[in-house]
């Protein structure tokens, strides 16, 4: 009983190959598409690589980029079916190709499908490494003169301004954090000593942030120091005073931001499955006609083509023994003797009865 | 004495024809990319308006847009013609609008001419315009609330962040302006009574700058108040500072910008020129080579194609001639008269 069978006569598979040659250009150019779709996630997590703590959500890129370039090659090998399906010659020694081809399609959809799973699976991931790679980001922006650290402070003040967000949860976190170097700071001054005293670990915390807080957007000059001070500034009251300073913390700015380039990516890449799905069926009706046409005395006369030459129980069986067959072939003589044996003499036990 | 003829036979004119219809295609996506560019530097144009007074000129790109749109058509209905020219039933079609269309092309180079010239010569008139319109906005960053100039300050903040500048032509020039409204100014405290009193106009003026001026790269937090007060931060010397603020000022980095834009269009214009000429050139080859054919119904023949069926010079008369007759149209009947009896 084959699986959704269809009739074809010989303008019907002109036209299929056509039809499948144009298809296979077209994702040609999809598998393409979510390459440079990879390659821009990979640049923008890159970009921003310093404030991330581990690199577990570049897998989603890294996918994209293989199966956008797996995907070229595969289609590619599609159109160059189809264009010597309709020739008696050419066509048979592809036979042995398709078979291959199938599973790297079936392959190729099967990750597209777990690349959308994984950017919203490893969204927690994406912000527990946010918040460990900003804290240590945070900590590190007064030491501009250690090696390998020296550029941490341009890396922070950078993405507060580009990304409009201030500190990690919110500008509070610069309170906690020594973030003026040693070497800007006056020790012989009465204020600077006070300070140093005033907590365990002698670091100079001030309620002030760095200038990449101010919100450009605020009609006031920007207030960052004495902030909980309602005095040090002419009509300013702490807890009332909201734009001056960029209202948000950089980790949900951040992971807004790219879960905002996953979530966008998403129908794109649905699509693109969409079609690679059609171009699979389409090559297999293809396949199944044309080998069903050179077959036949008249090879312009009507032929079959089908997804499954028996049904999908019946196929899920010979798989399976073909598989057993194979697995059996390593293991000794005796073994492969012993079931015809045992046939043989299940053909003869019944005979009595019978 | 035709102008530098050469010979075809029929497959030098199948090659030309061909040559010709791929290089008028590559015409039309040149006019695409000219089109986009002026789009391009019209929306770059409109972004920055306001620290242009918005008062900014929009020749230019208007012309590009303008320019773009025609080289497209222009250069399809050249490419159509092309296609078609081999043809003899469709060229014979075609061969009364060959000569007003090739006109039209060397008018439309005459134009392309011209906004070349034009890119290079408005770089000026941006450069006024910025240098005035910067002016301006430091004058009005403090007016915040003030309907038509609230957004000054975010924008000139976004502009300093952006092209990495402070003040017009350096940060001195926020020392000369009062930036801070006078809504936030405590006018009971002694020390701003001081400032106030301190100028004619009664500003409140001090030497700092906002902080859109600092620089991200400096090893040390930016300093914004008391620039140039070496004794009011600890190891600061305001004459060797260099990294704390940014020394450029925005006229030059904005103008800088904007001329890069302008000079890259010119560029592509030139390229657009050359292109042009070429396809004129081949069309113009192309044409007399099919006109020419000794015996039109054998397609094998060879035949002669040239750029100008006499030489430069009587060319050249023969236009000023007919310029003279255009303008004694006009004249009495007897004046008209003359010239056709003569020729």
């Amino acid at each position: 009983m084959t699986l959704l069978k269809m009739k074809f006569n010989q303008q019907r598979r002109v036209r299929l190959a056509q039809g499948l040659w144009l298809m296979s250009w077209m994702a040609v150019m999809c598998g393409a598409f979510v390459f440079c779709l990879g390659v821009y996630l990979k640049i923008e997590l890159l970009r921003r690589a310093e404030v991330m703590d581990n690199a577990e959500i570049h897998v989603v890129p890294n996918i994209l980029i293989m199966v956008g370039l797996a995907s070229i090659g595969t289609n590619w090998v599609a159109t160059r079916v189809c264009q010597d399906s309709l020739d008696a010659t050419r066509f048979p020694r592809w036979k042995v190709l398709l078979l291959p081809w199938f599973a790297v399609a079936a392959l190729l959809c099967c990750l597209l499908v777990a690349v959308v799973v994984l950017s919203y699976a490893l969204q927690g991931r994406l912000e527990e490494s946010l918040k460990e790679g900003l804290r240590n980001g945070i900590r590190f922006y007064k030491d501009t003169d250690v090696p390998g650290r020296c550029f941490q402070k341009e890396t922070i003040d950078r993405l507060q301004m580009d990304f409009r967000c201030c500190g990690n949860n919110n500008f509070k976190d610069w309170f906690e954090v020594q973030w003026v170097s040693n070497r800007y700071l006056d020790f012989t001054s009465q204020e600077v000593k006070d300070r140093i005293r005033s907590n365990v670990d002698r670091r100079y915390l001030l309620d002030g942030v760095p200038f990449s807080c101010c919100n450009p957007s605020s009609p006031r000059p920007c207030l960052r120091y004495h902030l909980t001070d309602n005095h040090a500034h002419f009509n300013y009251d702490y807890q009332g005073e909201e734009l001056n300073l960029h209202p948000r913390g950089c980790r949900k700015a951040l992971v807004d931001y790219y879960m905002g380039l996953l979530n966008s990516t998403g129908p794109g890449v649905l699509s693109v499955i969409l079609i690679q799905m059609s171009v699979f069926l389409s090559l297999r009706y293809l396949q199944t006609a044309v080998e069903g046409a050179l077959d036949l005395e008249n090879p312009e006369d009507e032929s079959e083509g089908y997804i499954l030459e028996k049904g999908v129980k019946e196929t899920f069986e010979d798989v399976k023994l073909q598989i057993l067959g194979l697995l059996k072939f390593g293991q000794v003589d005796p073994t492969e003797e012993a079931p015809v044996d045992e046939d043989a003499e299940k053909a003869a036990s019944p005979s009595p009865d019978s | 004495m035709p102008f530098l003829t050469v010979k075809f036979n029929l497959q030098n004119r199948v090659k030309l024809a061909q040559g010709l219809w791929m290089l008028y295609w590559l015409s039309v996506i040149v006019g695409i990319a000219i089109f986009s560019l002026g789009l391009f530097f019209k929306i770059e144009l409109r972004k920055r308006s306001e620290i242009m007074d918005n008062s900014e000129s929009h020749l230019v790109p208007n012309l590009l847009i303008l320019v773009g749109a025609l080289a497209c058509g222009i250069n399809a209905f050249g490419g159509k013609t092309c296609h078609d020219s081999l043809d003899p039933l469709k060229f014979a079609k075609l061969k009364p609008l060959l000569r007003p269309y090739m006109l039209l092309c060397c008018g439309f180079n005459a134009l392309l001419l011209l906004l070349v010239l034009l890119c290079f010569i408005m770089q000026f008139s941006v450069y006024l315009t910025l240098a005035e319109g910067l002016k301006n906005a430091i004058r009005f960053y403090k007016d915040t609330d003030t309907p038509g100039r609230c957004f000054m300050k975010r924008t000139l903040d976004m502009t300093q962040i952006e092209f990495r500048c402070c003040g017009n032509n350096n940060f001195r020039d926020w020392f000369e302006v009062q930036w801070i409204s006078n809504r936030y100014l405590d006018m009971s405290n002694e020390l701003v009574k001081d400032r106030v009193l301190s100028n004619v106009e009664g500003k409140y003026l001090m030497d700092s700058v906002p902080f859109s001026c600092c620089n991200p790269g400096s090893p040390r937090p930016c300093i914004q108040h008391h620039l140039t007060n070496n004794t009011a931060h600890y190891d600061y010397d305001h004459r060797i500072e260099q990294l704390n603020i940014w020394s450029r000022g925005c006229r030059g980095a904005v103008f800088s910008y904007y001329s890069s834009i302008m000079n890259s269009i010119g560029a592509l214009l030139i390229v657009t020129i050359v292109l042009e000429s070429a396809d004129v050139a081949g069309l113009k080859y192309l044409s007399t080579s099919l006109e020419t054919m000794a015996d039109p119904e054998n397609p094998e023949c060879e035949s002669e194609g040239w750029l100008l069926e006499k030489g430069m010079k009587e060319t050249f008369a023969d236009m000023i001639t007919k310029l003279k007759t255009l303008g004694r149209a006009n004249q009495v009947e007897e004046g008209a008269d003359a010239p056709e009896a003569t020729s």
